[in-house]
């Protein structure tokens, strides 16, 4: 796994005690495009597309706008050098 | 005069019914995402006014700092923020969406 990866499972394991965390570096799906190429060159790294899975008891009761925002903000240093980012985040 | 982004955007999204800010155009979208929320519009036939942010860099910035959320697409309906492409996406497959619309009144362009 990759060091972006890793800092994004670490980070969310700590704040989010997930029962269910899977973190899919989808980066060589995008490997060749246009915004991928340039994100290679730009932060020197062609860890860029991530696709997260998490379930944790946190999201209770959480808006579908609140358990983004929860999981961004804890990914905040991450999300300012990977290129594209999605996310699955549910109770659970 | 400079630029004042915040109150464009202000402005830009309390104007028009449905807002999106997108990488490309509806006709081509730059980005897998973008186009994923085009095509869920499109699919239920709801009027939008487009931004592309990759014409427009302050715009690009700006709407990322007016909602303090970092990613783009971004989507509003009649001034509120729903979401980005997953929260759309999930609305979509759960109906919400278009329920959301149809409690906004907001018209179909089919």
């Amino acid at each position: 796994m990759g060091k972006i990866a890793t800092a994004i499972k670490e980070k969310l394991t700590k704040a989010f005690n997930p029962s269910q965390l899977e973190v899919r570096d989808e980066s060589h799906k995008h490997a060749g495009h246009a915004g991928a190429s340039a994100h290679a060159a730009e932060h020197g790294s062609s860890e860029s597309h991530f696709h997260v899975i998490i379930r944790s008891n946190a999201f209770e009761d959480m808006s579908r706008l609140a358990k983004h925002r929860a999981v961004m903000e804890v990914l905040a240093e991450e999300m300012k050098t990977i290129h594209a980012f999605s996310l699955d985040a549910d109770a659970g | 005069m400079s630029r004042n982004v915040q109150e464009e955007i202000k402005k830009a999204v309390t104007s028009h019914d449905i807002v999106l800010y997108m990488k490309g155009t509806p006709v081509f979208p730059q980005c897998g995402f973008s186009s994923t929320v085009v095509q869920i519009l499109d699919y239920l036939g709801a009027e939008y006014e487009s931004f592309n942010v990759l014409d427009d860099p302050e715009i690009r910035q700006g709407i990322k700092d007016y909602n303090n959320w970092p990613t783009i697409p971004q989507v509003f309906v009649k001034g509120e923020f729903i979401g980005g492409c997953d929260i759309l996406r999930e609305m979509f497959e759960t109906g919400e969406l278009k329920s959301l619309l149809a409690e906004k009144n907001i018209t179909s362009a089919a």
